[in-house]
């Protein structure tokens, strides 16, 4: 039975669960230490921006197998005011908050598959996926 | 409330951080931090992060920050113990932690700190502690 939790994301509490959580999935899924160090990261970068910009939302964890490869996808979601300009918010250093402006282009390059949706007014989901080599 | 232990040790502050840090209790450290510089008199601050199986770029910023207070605050700071894992994932996020100095372990990093405190006194226990180490290790900690 391959994993697939959805877990919500409120407070920065949650920040570590998902992190936990992550790591856990991709422990249980052999990904290497580097490899699980990256998804992890990433989900840490994404679940401060559902939080942060997305008001919080929820983190979908999902264990995934095709065709020999093993691989881990977490689906990001919020229903907040969403991102007017997705081509500039992917641009290392733009922030429209506090941070640094990494988490979106950083999580990224973490990541062996990354997608993004977005609409004005109704929400932001952030796909990413990492798998074996 | 949850709070990261300060060591004092001499003129050095010592913090292993051992949990998972959530935003709040990063935030708390770097104040904690700020406020034991100035009443211990503290000359210098040693951070080990060998426990951290992840670096986000919020904890980045965080050692990033408590470097720079620290520096104003007249005391130095060394970042040691970080992961192979760690260093590598930072690096392809985009951060290289600018500012912050960093050693392997806990023993390089406190050489360093002995080291430059020594320099700016110009005499004491830094000045011998250079004067034992051989000059080619000197060198690749610089």
């Amino acid at each position: 039975m391959l994993r697939d939790d959805t877990l919500s994301l409120r407070s920065s509490e949650d920040i570590v669960l998902i992190r936990q959580a992550v790591r856990s999935a991709a422990v249980d899924l052999r990904l290497s230490l580097v490899d699980q160090t990256k998804i992890v990261t990433a989900a840490s970068e994404l679940a401060r921006n559902t939080l942060d910009y997305g008001g919080g939302g929820t983190v979908r964890i999902e264990a995934l197998q095709d065709s020999g490869r093993r691989g881990l996808r977490l689906t990001f979601e919020d229903k907040g005011p969403g991102i007017p300009d997705l081509e500039r918010a992917l641009k290392d250093g733009y922030t429209t908050g506090n941070g640094l402006g990494l988490g979106l282009g950083g999580a990224r390059r973490l990541s062996s598959e990354f997608a993004i949706e977005s609409r004005p007014g109704e929400g932001t989901k952030v796909t990413i996926a990492r798998w074996t080599t | 409330m949850d709070r990261i232990p300060i060591l004092k040790m001499g003129d050095y502050l010592l913090v292993t951080v051992q949990v998972d840090m959530h935003d709040r209790l990063a935030m708390t450290l770097q104040e904690d931090l700020a406020e034991r510089i100035v009443k211990a008199r503290a000359r210098a601050v040693l951070i080990d992060i060998s426990a951290l199986e992840v670096v986000d770029s919020f904890i980045g910023r965080m050692l990033g920050s408590i470097a720079a207070i620290a520096r104003v605050l007249d005391a130095e700071t060394v970042v040691v113990g970080m992961r192979p894992a760690v260093a590598i994932t930072l690096v392809e996020l985009g951060l290289a932690l600018p500012g912050v100095r960093t050693a392997l372990n806990v023993e390089k990093g406190m050489e360093i700190l002995r080291r430059s405190l020594g320099h700016s006194e110009g005499n004491g226990n830094g000045a011998a502690a250079e004067s034992v180490a051989p000059p080619s290790e000197a060198d690749a900690e610089r």
